[in-house]
């Protein structure tokens, strides 16, 4: 399949639709929808109505109650999550909101505008639960549910990174990403789900991580790590797994130690950690930060995220460390305390370097690295030569979760400032909590969705292209693994000459490691012009 | 479930057109998968490649991480790239007989 190109996409309109968004009709045109979850997953994790069918399939063999399942779904979610009724009821339609979703921007397509995508399910709230949709019907703005709205549900639900820019703006503080979640959780139900969230779920239950990595190949990962670190700085770290009685439990998305750029990052982690001599282990059953069951239902959110915990305890640690992963820190932030918690067998975490008790993790026990590293830094624990990175001219792209769902927006900025000397923001209104989205988040970055990805990274990517131009930058920093494998696609495609980092590669390239050999090359094995040693 | 027929073989696959049953890989396999990854002709290299992910494979029930590929059978990424032109997670691991990785990837 031939996928367009830059040029025909970015010829974007925006006319008055020619039927009104009462009409359930869509098209599911190749590129801007996700395959189907394979049955197979639906049974390793007991979820109804497993079958064979594709969105495009004329008949998508729904149970025959589905209607009585969604509808006796709505009823229960609505009295059990007060926000979802609020959402439901309270909305002005101001169309504040209208023009902040990147996938409005990308598609033009008006049901991408948040406050449409969640009139599609108030709709039906109306029509069903509420007094006036049931006497008044379409006047009151009431729709009847039938299987063209579930097919339009999956479309613009799969439509939604649940990246939460349109809540930033809306007077009532409505969050869109919620209303999606509710969807996606209702659609579950009757067994509308894709692949590129259930799979990794399912692989989650099954060997500890989205990827499906067994505790020997983890192992043979980290050992691989190890290696490769030692013939790059001369230091050979001890990075365990599964040792009981170490002080911290580090989590990192499976990414981190499988993929690329994420690999380098990683690399980052080791160094640092051994440098200021954190007593640390890994763990192969929590060898997952990540959690696509927040893109699933909240009962998969805790089903995979109880792991972390009692891992935490098994191993008798004192605190858990989170790596760069991006909707990780909304489920530890937002709910692994009140769904898992409370972790009252761990400690409030204090930094055995620099004595700083984590104040904002009391509840969680769990601290961001970028907190971390950016703690060191402050009190001046590690020695950095940023000229080791001056081969690039560093923008940094603030992964949705960790800036809106726990505002981390400073600690990033601040070890970047400290680890490279070429350093500049991408334009106000794309950045910080106004921050755009890659546009495959949430389970949506697969091959087959490939132009909807490109229209909805088309926001980013273009605030990319502008610091690109004024000020020659070449890398994108951030700190979410989705984030590291889909940016580097949507820059190819948009703004060529920009690379894709996390932060600790380029901390990893900057620390002066006690005893190091003379370092030579960076992370990547590139060559570094080696200046000038600063000393932090 | 899709089918894949060539060279007079039909082989069952996923919807991006991976071999649905991993076991089921021979060499044969990598030859006929060529064409449709861009592949016009399966050198040394190549299979220096394919030998190492299926091996990889069979020991660890996954592909091996991209970096450990590049080191192992000596090639950069880029190398990997203008061998297999959707990449070391799509193009090889597809000739290889792998599953496609998913996930954060």
């Amino acid at each position: 399949m031939a996928n367009p190109k830059p040029e025909e996409l970015v010829q974007i309109q925006y006319p008055t639709p020619s039927k009104g968004w009462m009409d359930p009709a869509v098209e599911f045109r190749k590129g801007t929808y996700c395959y189907s979850a394979l049955a197979r997953n639906l049974n390793y994790l007991g979820l109804p109505n497993a079958r064979e069918w594709q969105p495009f399939d004329a008949d998508w063999k729904l149970p025959p109650d589905w209607k009585r399942i969604i509808l006796d779904g709505m009823k229960e979610r609505l009295e059990k999550f007060r926000s979802f009724r609020l959402f439901m009821d309270i909305c002005v339609r101001c169309g504040a909101c209208a023009d902040k979703c990147h996938f409005y921007i990308g598609s033009g397509d008006p049901k991408n505008m948040p406050v449409v995508r969640a009139e599609l399910v108030r709709s039906v709230y109306r029509r069903y639960f509420t007094l006036s949709g049931q006497l008044f019907g379409a006047l009151a703005g009431a729709r009847d549910l039938t299987e063209d709205v579930i097919k339009e549900w999956f479309y613009y639900a799969h439509q939604c990174t649940e990246c939460r820019r349109c809540s930033v703006f809306c007077p009532y503080g409505i969050d869109t990403a919620e209303i999606t979640m509710i969807v996606r959780e209702l659609l579950n139900l009757i067994g509308c789900n894709i692949n590129w969230v259930l799979e990794p779920a399912a692989n989650c239950f099954r060997t500890g991580n989205h990827l499906g990595i067994q505790p020997h190949g983890f192992k043979d990962s980290v050992d691989f790590a190890v290696d490769e670190l030692e013939e790059l700085t001369g230091i050979r770290v001890d990075a365990s797994i599964n040792r009981k009685g170490a002080e911290v439990l580090l989590v990192v998305p499976s990414a981190d130690y499988f993929g690329t750029p994420h690999y380098y990052t990683f690399l980052g982690y080791l160094a640092l950690l051994h440098e200021v001599g954190l007593d640390y282990t890994f763990s192969a059953y929590a060898s997952e930060g990540g959690n696509f069951g927040l893109f699933n239902s909240h009962e998969m959110i805790k089903r995979l995220n109880a792991k972390i915990y009692t891992e935490a305890k098994r191993l008798g640690v004192k605190w858990i460390l989170g790596g760069e992963c991006g909707h990780m820190w909304r489920v530890l932030h937002q709910y692994m305390d009140t769904m898992n918690g409370p972790a009252d067998f761990l400690e409030v975490p204090v930094s055995p370097v620099t004595g700083t008790r984590f104040e904002n993790a009391r509840s969680t026990k769990m601290v961001h690295i970028c907190e971390f590293t950016a703690d060191l830094i402050h009190r001046g624990k590690i020695r950095l030569d940023p000229a080791r990175n001056d081969r690039w001219n560093v923008t940094y792209h603030d992964s949705c979760n960790p800036a809106r769902a726990m505002g981390l927006l400073e600690e990033p900025r601040y070890i970047l400032r400290s680890v490279c000397n070429q350093f500049h923001e991408m334009p106000e209104n794309t950045i910080r909590e106004q921050t755009f989205c890659c546009g495959s988040g949430s389970g949506l970055g697969t091959d087959e969705n490939f132009e909807m990805r490109m229209r909805g990274g088309l926001p980013r990517a273009n605030a990319v292209k502008y610091v690109r131009d004024k000020h020659g930058v070449n890398l994108l920093t951030c700190i979410c693994a989705i984030d590291k494998a889909t940016l580097p696609p949507l820059l190819e495609y948009w703004v060529p000459g920009v690379d894709v980092a996390g932060i600790h590669e380029l901390v990893g390239n900057a620390l002066v490691m006690r005893g190091e050999k003379e370092r030579t090359t960076d992370l990547r094995g590139e060559p570094i012009d080696q200046k000038e040693v600063a000393h932090a | 479930m899709p089918a894949f027929e060539v060279n007079g073989k039909t082989y069952n696959v996923d919807e991006d057109g991976f071999l649905e049953e991993p076991g089921v890989w021979t060499k044969e396999v990598a030859t006929d998968f060529a064409g449709c990854e861009g592949v016009t002709e399966l050198t040394e290299n190549h299979w220096k490649v394919i030998n190492y992910l299926r091996n990889y494979y069979l020991q660890f029930g996954i592909a091996p991480m991209i970096r450990k590929l590049c080191k192992e059978t000596g090639f950069k990424l880029n190398e990997i790239y203008a061998m297999f032109p959707s990449g070391p997670a799509k193009g090889a691991c597809k000739l290889a007989g792998l599953p496609k990785p998913t996930g954060c990837v």
